[in-house]
Order: structure tokens, then sequence, then C-alpha cells
């Protein structure tokens, strides 16, 4: 909302000095939010004044333009001018070249003098220009910033002005004003108004409030006016979508009358454009008290105006030409014809004021706030209008609004009101809300005094009626949103000053600390960065593709994921499955900036639509739903595992001096699962895998000793590599980390350490190419039985010496026993046991 | 004569009448503890050593002779060849010492490397700042004894909208760009702020409450320099008995404090928000703000709107409760001169890396 500050002086006391950011920085202390000044006169600087045109020579142009060479009296005949300056001419007439053609000598007209500058730093001198110096400018509503209009230049008798010659235009012009841009949030909808922010600067400064709409005299009615019926046959949650609809007949207006100056100026300031001085009007007393106004064409009306819901297959065009298709929800007046308007949204087409409008029905009407809320989103159609409504307007202003346009239309445009009014409607319960002594007091920790209490509340405009134990509020009925005791106390606290509250630090009960989850992320995030991998954050938005590809192991598994309704992108349209995708984004933005070695890793929630999707019923607010409900809420949230992932690419160090890095690999990938897997103590079980983002040959599936899957790690497929522009050999890992933490053990149990001395032996075993080592290792770890302490893989070999299709796998084993010195008798047969069931299992021959 | 010559020069060359005659004797041990003395290392020193001690060298000679002597003459030549026989080696002890010593150092010192030249073999990994902040956020309210809470971030409408106070047609749910999720008929959405933790805690949890949720957001703005349709907020929740918004403040103070340095303060001002009434709007002084010391807008606040006490089934009557949220991302930015959204959301390396593990 934005605050004349001339506007606001007529109804607040702000000093005369005040600019409008001193009027926000009172604002801000009642909680209304400031935004932006507005401020014609920064980018618009004299002189600029009032000039008649002595002569206007048309000249011809090479060009084919024809200008006019003016002669512009800019000071009163017989007077001396006081300026000076390069291009001022002392005689009071100034030659000024004018392209344009809507004027004729004896005109008067703005003329920006040379020194004078003008909105977009355009600075005014004397230029030479189709054989003259052009000393100055005729201006236009544009180049002065004040319209959008740039036919011709400004002629001040059409704004039905004839002011002194040499005036200062600026003031003519009603320049002299700046704008207060506040914030107003969505409970305050009395503040969508000079009504309301007059009463909030009040507030703020504590002093005196003028209320505008007090100062109206609504006429007395002689008997009902236009013939208008509240008929609404499907109400929203029960309340009637108008409860109030005052209609006003004023007859003989004059359309041919601009807006004055003053006016145009306060609706300009406000962000409102000027359309005709009938349509400025209702803007006008809107911004001021913030009743919506509709103004009908009455020639144009057909027989009785009906208030009613729209009937199925309904249309209307609505004042923007658009034909509208009706939603049985929608509110409508309507008369004789059919809809004339959607109600408090935007009216129609063919009822509309225009430029011939020369008899006017004034509507100020109350209409329910869902209702507009609803036909506004429907119909896309945010307006001033509905802003107001869907917020809550006062039922009791409509008269007082209606009044005011009255006056106006009577003052202004020279029309004559009806003596009859009509009223429809019944007026709404006033919300009494009861205030127990000492609650304002408790919730805010101030003891408040009695008199403050009375006075903030009767400051807002309530009744206050004090009883033993407490008191009686009567909310203000522009205050619909004072509905509780809760919102009083609120007030009470806004009016006496938030910067009045104490501190004091309440004493939480003794608390467990981290959660054991909390703390197994925290470690293992620390743990990798510790290892030299950096930790980045992606957005969770991907392709169908990315999902189909990232998130199931399997090619041409299509995988089920979740669709947003309304991405930014539509490409992106689908929440992840995998974290891999945001992850090689991130990494191929990284490569392509010029960082060719990369460890990227990111923890992020994946989204696993499993059964059924959400809850169709949506329970009411302010009640703990049943355990059922609950139940059904709980279980319809798509499971959303913490997945972790990462990425190697490049080398694992920097080039240096006597240093040459080492290009990641798959084995890397591998590395960091498995560190993740001892961060947490959670034993993890290597294979052969197979995943349609991998390498065939180079991927390992990760596991629980227990079978259940964790993840994947290795080098990535090179297709995929080429077809996503990612450096090959690229390596990946991707892990549930949730199943991680679930598996870490509760406790572990210590081991016994024996200090008898050890004995070591090697044994190297011939087996198929496409035997796995690990499955290997195990064999010979169970085979060589409890002596064995340790068994390590330390050499794999394949050519010379070596059968074709078959490797040489070396590994070395450590024994020991708990309780004796081992001889070499029995390290050697516990070595042939495991030799032994591995040759059974494996065909294993030793080397 | 060359220093090296004089160890090797052969003593009979000096022509002594008897190897036991005291002045020769005097003479080739003065021969021999010049040559131990000028010896420069530990070869010359060997040179010396086998030329002045060895079999043939004078005092060796002397002493075999000792063995022809008579009985009688025996203890008199023994005190004249005895002691400096002892005086050489002693010589040669303590010169052995001081040139080993000297070649240990010379070791040292040809083992020399340029250290400015080393090459780095581990690169450094970073956590995110954001992470790290969030971390330590938390820290500082898990030390008051809160909990840190968390949930989902596929949510139910019912959690982020209903359960919250905001009415199903009023503008203010639409004052959070809100992402939903297909089909519509179930009402599920991105969550668009933490508060549905706050609910789900007041559900799950006895009260008093006290916890801190930190998690990620979502709205619809488009990624520019000050907005991102990802981020991230902490939010705090406080439930028990006569709770005020002094002890909010109190709450909030402390934790500035916590943050930002005993100079810290904090300022509230009326605002709105569904969920909490009174609600305020949360400014912190910035007495290092690029630009002067100003205040910053922070976040929001108030006291829990008692319909969100009952749809968590507490009685207001009874209970009272604060709550308060803020962004990370804006801490981030104001906090360490953050210029640009971007940086923090692109996944620049170097903008972790900068950080490292602190920030």
């Amino acid at each position: 909302m934005r605050i004349p500050l001339s506007w606001l002086r007529e109804y607040a006391q702000v000093p005369a000095e005040a600019t409008a950011e001193d009027v926000m920085a009172e604002l801000v202390k009642v909680g209304l939010e400031e935004e932006d000044v507005h401020r014609p006169l920064d980018e618009l600087k004299g002189p600029v004044v009032v000039g008649q045109v002595l002569s206007a020579e048309k000249e011809p142009q090479s060009n084919g333009k024809t200008i006019n060479w003016c002669q512009v009296r800019v000071v009163p005949e017989g007077q001396e001018q006081t300026l000076t300056g390069d291009g001022i001419d002392p005689s009071g007439v100034q030659g000024v070249v004018c392209g344009a053609h809507n004027f004729e000598p004896g005109d008067k007209v703005v003329v920006t003098l040379p020194g004078a500058v003008l909105p977009g730093d355009f600075r005014i001198t004397p230029r030479k220009t189709y054989g003259h110096v052009s000393a100055g400018m005729i201006a236009s509503v544009r180049e002065l910033g004040i319209g959008d209009d740039h036919d011709g230049i400004l002629v001040l008798g059409t704004l039905g002005l004839d002011p002194e010659i040499g005036a200062d235009a600026l003031e003519v012009l009603s320049l002299y004003d700046e704008a207060a841009e506040i914030n107003v949030t969505p409970d305050r909808s009395y503040c969508f108004s000079i009504r309301g922010v007059a009463r909030e600067f009040a507030h703020a400064t504590g002093t005196q409030f003028k209320d505008p709409a007090a100062a109206v005299v609504v006429d007395p009615s002689s008997g009902p006016g236009y013939p208008v019926r509240l008929e609404d046959q499907a109400p929203i949650y029960g309340k009637p979508g108008c409860d109030r609809f005052v209609a006003r007949t004023v007859r003989g207006v004059d359309p041919t009358r601009p807006t004055p100056t003053w006016m145009a100026s306060r609706l300009r300031l406000a962000g409102i454009r000027s359309i005709s001085l009938v349509v400025d009007i209702s803007n006008y007393v809107m911004l001021e008290l913030g009743q919506p106004l509709h103004f009908y064409d009455l020639d144009r009306l057909q027989g009785d105006i009906v208030v009613r819901r729209a009937n199925a297959g309904e249309t209307l065009r609505t004042l923007d030409d658009k034909v509208r298709k009706l939603d049985p929800e929608d509110l409508l007046i309507t008369d004789a014809s059919g809809a004339i308007g959607i109600a408090g949204v935007m009216g129609g087409a063919a009822t509309e004021v225009s430029d011939s409008t020369v008899n006017v029905l004034i509507e100020a009407a109350h209409f329910e706030e869902v209702s507009i809320s609803r036909s506004r989103r429907r119909h896309k159609l945010p307006s001033e209008a509905s802003k107001r409504f869907e917020r809550g307007v006062d039922w009791q202003v409509a008269d007082e609004a209606a009044q005011r346009a009255v006056d106006l239309l009577t003052e202004l445009a020279g029309g004559a009101a009806d003596t009859s009014v009509t009223d429809a409607g019944q007026e709404p319960a006033a919300v009494v809300i009861d205030l127990p002594a000492g609650f304002a007091a408790e919730r805010i920790g101030i003891d408040f005094t009695e008199e403050q209490i009375t006075v903030a509340l009767t400051d807002l405009g309530a009744d206050v009626e004090k009883y033993d134990g407490g008191y009686k509020v009567t909310a203000p009925s522009w205050r619909q949103d004072l509905e509780i005791k809760e919102d009083l106390v609120e007030e009470i606290a806004r009016l006496v000053g938030y910067d009045q509250i104490p501190a004091t630090l309440p004493v939480a009960p003794p608390g467990r600390g981290l959660t054991r989850v909390q703390q197994q992320r925290r470690r293992v995030m620390q743990a990798l960065a510790d290892a030299g991998l950096t930790e980045v954050l992606s957005y969770p938005f991907v392709t169908k593709a990315a999902n189909d590809t990232f998130g199931a192991a399997a090619d041409g598994e299509e995988r089920s994921a979740l669709k947003l309704a309304n991405p930014l992108s539509d490409e992106h349209g689908y929440l992840r499955t995998s974290v891999l995708p945001g992850l090689l984004e991130t990494a191929r933005r990284n490569h392509s900036r010029g960082f060719r070695d990369l460890a990227l890793y990111e923890a992020g929630l994946v989204f696993l639509p499993n059964g059924r999707l959400g809850s169709a019923e949506i329970p009411p607010l302010g009640v703990r739903p049943s355990e059922e409900v609950l139940d059904e809420l709980y279980s319809g949230i798509p499971e959303q595992p913490l997945h972790l992932a990462a990425v190697f690419m490049g080398h694992d160090s920097p080039a240096g001096a006597n240093h040459t890095p080492r290009p990641w690999d798959w084995a890397d990938a591998l590395d960091a699962a498995r560190l993740v897997g001892d961060v947490l103590g959670v034993e993890l079980v290597v294979e052969q895998g197979s995943h349609q983002a991998f390498h065939p040959g180079r991927t390992a599936r990760i596991s629980l000793r227990n079978g259940q899957g964790v993840g994947y790690a290795g080098e990535l497929h090179p297709k995929l590599l080429a077809a996503q522009d990612l450096p090959e050999r690229t390596a990946a890992l991707e892990l549930n980390a949730d199943v991680l933490f679930e598996a870490a053990p509760d406790v572990i149990v210590a081991k016994h350490l024996s200090t008898y001395p050890v004995a070591t032996q090697d044994v190297a075993l011939v087996v198929d190419a496409d035997t796995a080592a690990e499955a290997v290792r195990e064999t010979l770890r169970e085979g060589a039985g409890e002596l064995l302490e340790d068994i390590a893989l330390f050499d794999v070999y394949a050519g010379t010496g070596i059968e074709d299709g078959k490797k040489s796998l070396a590994f070395g084993l450590r024994f020991r026993a708990d309780d004796r010195t081992l001889t070499a008798d029995e390290a050697s047969e516990a070595r042939a046991a495991a030799v032994a069931l591995a040759a059974e299992r494996f065909g294993a021959v030793q080397r | 004569m060359s220093e090296t010559t004089l160890g090797t020069e052969t003593p009979q060359a000096a022509a002594v009448p008897h190897p036991l005659d005291e002045a020769a004797i005097g003479a080739a041990v003065e021969q021999a503890l010049a040559a131990i003395a000028a010896a420069a290392n530990l070869e010359e020193l060997k040179a010396a050593r086998i030329a002045h001690t060895g079999e043939k060298s004078p005092l060796s000679l002397a002493n075999r002779e000792i063995g022809k002597l008579a009985k009688e003459e025996k203890a008199a030549a023994g005190k004249l060849v005895g002691p400096a026989r002892g005086r050489l080696n002693k010589a040669l002890a303590s010169r052995t010492e001081e040139l080993e010593a000297e070649r240990d150092a010379q070791i040292l010192v040809d083992e020399a490397v340029d250290v400015t030249a080393a090459p780095r073999r581990r690169r450094a990994g970073a956590r995110h700042p954001l992470s790290i902040l969030q971390e330590r956020v938390s820290d500082i309210f898990v030390g008051m004894g809160w909990e840190i809470a968390e949930g989902p971030e596929v949510e139910s409408e019912w959690f982020n909208f209903d359960a919250l106070n905001f009415k199903p047609d009023h503008p203010a749910r639409e004052m959070q760009d809100t992402f939903f999720v297909e089909p519509p008929e179930a009402h599920l959405l991105m969550r668009t702020h933490t508060s549905p933790v706050q609910v789900r805690s007041m559900l799950e949890r006895e009260v008093p409450i006290y916890v801190l949720c930190p998690g990620k957001v979502f709205r619809t703005d488009e990624l520019d320099a000050t907005h991102t349709p990802v981020f991230h907020q902490f939010e705090g929740l406080a439930i028990d008995k006569g709770l005020s918004m002094a002890d909010l403040r109190g709450t909030l103070e402390h934790f500035a404090r916590q943050m930002f340095g005993a100079e810290a303060s904090i300022r509230l001002r009326p605002n709105f928000f569904p969920f909490t009434e009174p609600s305020a709007e949360l400014d912190i002084w910035h007495p290092g703000a690029k630009g002067g010391p100003q205040w910053i807008e922070w976040g929001g606040c108030g006291m829990v709107h008692p319909n969100v006490l009952r749809a968590a089934g507490i009685d207001p009557e009874v209970y009272s409760g604060f709550a308060f949220g803020m962004g990370i991302e804006r801490t981030l930015m104001f906090r360490n001169e953050v210029g640009d959204m971007h940086d923090m959301i692109e996944g620049d390396v170097r903008f972790s890396e900068h950080f490292g593990m602190e920030i």
C-alpha cells in the first residue's frame, strides 16, 4: 500500500517537514513493514514553469517532419525574468522548437527551462536544432513522468487549469508530494486505506486521528433506491456471499470534465492510473476508506439487481473484454440481462461506465472473504477490489463510502444524487471477546496497568467494558482479525510497544543431546570431509530420465517417482529417487569452470512413493484429529530415506614438484563406502554388482551381512559419462544411509588380545579369472579356523606362468593362539585346511 | 709440509737415539697430538691414529722396548711410556667425538630441502558452510537442553498449513509459494517451512517440549542473487506452563549472543503469522555489517496460536508456547558476507573449500 503524504496529513498529525522515510519509521513500530519511497521530484527538477505560447511557426523539414518554432512567454508581461543562466532569455520569452501539433498560440503549457532535469536524467540545455537554438522544451505528460500519453504536449487547459504565466508548474500539477510504500500483512486489511494507516500513524506517534469516515455526512434517504435483492442460494461455510449492498444513483454527470490534478497526483502516487474522472473517483474513495466501489452505467442496467451464485454454463464478458466461464460457486451481480459482474472481483463489460456515461449507479457492497478469494483464484483476477474483499472490509463503512462518492461526483463531475438510497442486507453481530484480567500480563511478561489495557483497546476503536475479573471487548467493525483474547493481547503489546518486553530465559528440562542418528550422520559427514571430499548441496528436482537411470538398478525398469504439480521447469519436474543426478550436475558445473580434480559428496533425502499417496481428507483447523485420521496422514507420506552419494573425477591431489597425483578410480568410490561402514561400525559385504548407471565390470554391490542392499560403488558407465559430457573413469557411490544407521551395533563386545607370538604364512592360489577375490578370502578364513587372526590379499597376478583364463591370488595369513605359542606345524596345518577348502569350493590350486 | 703429511710421516725419519729416550718420547707425543688435532675428518684421524699409535709408531716401539728391559728398569720406563699413550688415546677419543659430531651435522645440512616447494599430497576436504552453520546452531540449543527434531520434506498439507492455523482460503497460504505434489487429491506438498516438524513434535512428545527443527524447505522462487527455491531454516518451539513473550525474547537474546558475541542484541517488531499470536518480526543488531552497523531482518517469531496447540491436542488454557524461525542462508549471507545466493547453491567447490571445516 502506497500512502501519499498529503493525503495522510488530512487525517493524521504528520509534521510538515516529515519525509516518507520518517513516516515509515513510525509505522514500522506498529508492525507495518517499510517497502519503498515514491518521490517524483527525486527525478524531476525545475525550473519547470507555466508558459503561454505566443506564436508557433510551422516549418516543414527535409526529413518530412514539420516542426513548430514557438515563442513562449514564461514571465508575466511587464515583469522581469528573475532566473539567470545559459539559455534563459532575460526578455521572459523563450524560443522553443516543438514537434507536437496539439496546441495553438494562446495555450498555456508546461515549459522545462534550461537547467531543468526530467525523469531518466534528461537534462534540459539550449541546443541547436532545425536551424534554431531551442532554449527549453514544451513537455508532454510522459516527459514529466506523470502519465503515458506522448501523442502531444500537455495543454493545461485540457485539465481545466488556467494558472498564472511563470507559475511553478510542479506546484500547479501537485507534484510536491511523496508516498511511503508499506507492506500490509494479510490480517490487517484495514491498512489498505488511508483511513487505516492514519489510525496506525496515530497509534505509533501517540497523536490525534481524524476518521475520514466520520467526516462524511450521509444523506437521509427518501426511500428505497435502485431495487437490489440478495439471493445467495449456496453460501460457503454457511455464510451468505453478500450481507450488505448500498446503491446510490447520481445523474447528469459531465463525462468531459478532467480529473483535478490533486486527485490525479494522489492516485498516481498510490500506484493507480488515472482513467477518467468518474473511474478515478471510485478508486479515490476506495483508497481513502478501504471500501471498493463499483460504478455502473445506469442507462445500461436492465431491471432489478440480484446478487446470487452463478448457474451452470453461465458466462460473462468482464471489463478486460474476456469471456469468462462462470463456476456455480462464483458470486455474481446480475440484472435482467444476466451476469453483470463477478462480485468483488471484476465488473462486466456491458454495464461499465464509459466516456459517455452521464447517469451512474454506485455499488458499495460487503462480500464474504472466502467466496471472493476463490473466485479471484479461479479466474486469476487479482484486483484492488478483490485484494481488500478477501482480507475483509468494514461492514459499517459502505454507506459512508457511497456517500463520499456521491459527494465527489456532485462536486467535481457536476452530477446530482437521487434522494432515494438502497441499503440491503443484514448487519452481522459484533464480535465480543472476553479478556481475563492478568491474561495479557501473563502472556507478554509486562505488568500492564488497567489504564494501559483500556487505552490501547479504545484507541483501536474497540468498546471496552471492565468487569470484575476482566474486560468485555467489542471489536471494531473494521478489525475482522480480532477474534480471540490472544488477538487483543497482541494489540495491547503492540500499542504499548514491543520494545517494552523484558527478557527472561526459560530453563528447558534436561535433554538427551543429539539422537544417535543425528550423531551418526555428523560423524559420517565429517569423516568424508576429513578424507578429502568436498560437501555440496543440490536441488532435488530431476528429469524423469535421471530417475529412471539412477533410481533403478535394472535397465528398462521404470522408477516410480513423485511429480510436482507446479515445477519451476517442466523438464526437472520430478523429485529425485537418487542423489547422483544432482551431484553429477554439480560435478559437471565445476568441471566446466576449470576444476578437473574433484571428490564431491552430498547427503540428502530421496523420495520413494510406494503404496497409498497422501490422504484425500484434510482435517479441519484447531482440532486434534482422531488417531485413525492421524494414522492415515502419517502413512500417506511417501518414504524419504537419507541417501549419501559421492563422485570422484580426475586425480586425488593437485600435481606438484616431486609429486605425481594418482587418478581416482572405482576403488576410491568403494573405499569411501567402506570408510562410511567403518565410521559407523557396520560390516559391509562387497560383491560384483550390476547397475545400469555403472560400468558392468567395475561395480560393487554393497550390502549388510544379512543381505539387505545398501547401495553401489564403482566406475560410472562409459556411455553415460560420454552422454553427460563427464570425464572418462569417473567413479561414484550411493548408499542408503538410513539402512546403515539402523544396522550400526548398539554395543561392540571387546575382543581378547592374545600376547603370544604371531605365526605368518603366505599362500598363492590359482583360480578362474572370474572368481571374486573376496569370496576366496572368505573361504580361506573359514577353512583356517580359529587360529587365523587376519588375512589380507596382497597380490593379484595373471600373465606369464599362469594359464589363460586363470589368475593368481596371494594372501598373507597371520595365525595366533589365545593360550599358547603356535608351533610351525600347527600354523601349516591351519593353512593347509584353508587351502583345501578353497580347492574344494573354487578348484583353487596352490602355486 | 702439508697438514696431511704430518700424520703419515715416518717417525723414524727423525733419528732417535733410543726408543725409550725421554726427549724422543716427548717429541713423539707432541708430534702425535699435533697430527690428531690437525685431522680434518675421520679418515685423516684414522691415518694419524695408525701412524702414532700403530705397531710401528715410536710409542709402540718404546712400549715393546720395555719388555726387553731389566726388571728394575721396567717401572721407570713404564711411567715414561704409559701416560704418554694415555694422553694420545684420550686425544684420539675426544677428536673422534668432535669429528663424528661434525660429520653428523653435515649430513643433516646436506639433507636440507626447500620446504616451500612441498607438494600437496592429500587434498583437503570441506563441509558445506550451510551444514556447518546448521550444526553450530543446533549445538547452541542442545547446550540449553533443547532437542533437535526432524521430519520429511514431502509433507501433508495438514501438517504444513491446516495444523498451523492457515485458513483454507486465506491469502496467508499464498504468501508461501508452494510446490504441490501430484495428484492434487493426495494433498501432498514440499514443506514451505520446518513448522510441520513442530506439529509432529507436539503430537509425538510429552509437554514440556523444547525443540529446534532445522532443515530444508521449498518455495517456488526462481534462483537469483537473494532467492532460491530450496533453502534451509531452523525453527524453535517451546511449550510449557506459563511461557511468555519475555521468555521468547530471553531465549532469542541468549541465542543471538552465543552466535554473534556478547554485544549482540535483538529487536522485536509486530508482524503477522497465522501460527503465532502475538507475532513479531525479529531483527538483529549487526555491528560488523558491510556498510556500517545496522538492524538486519533475521526471522519471525511469536506466541504459539491456541489453534495450533489444539491441533496437537494440547490445552491452550493450561499451556502456552513460543516459536521462532530463521533462514540459514540468510544468516550465512549477513554473517559471512556472502553476496550472491548462487555461490551457496551451485556447489562450486571454491565456495565450500574456502571455508574448509570452519565458518
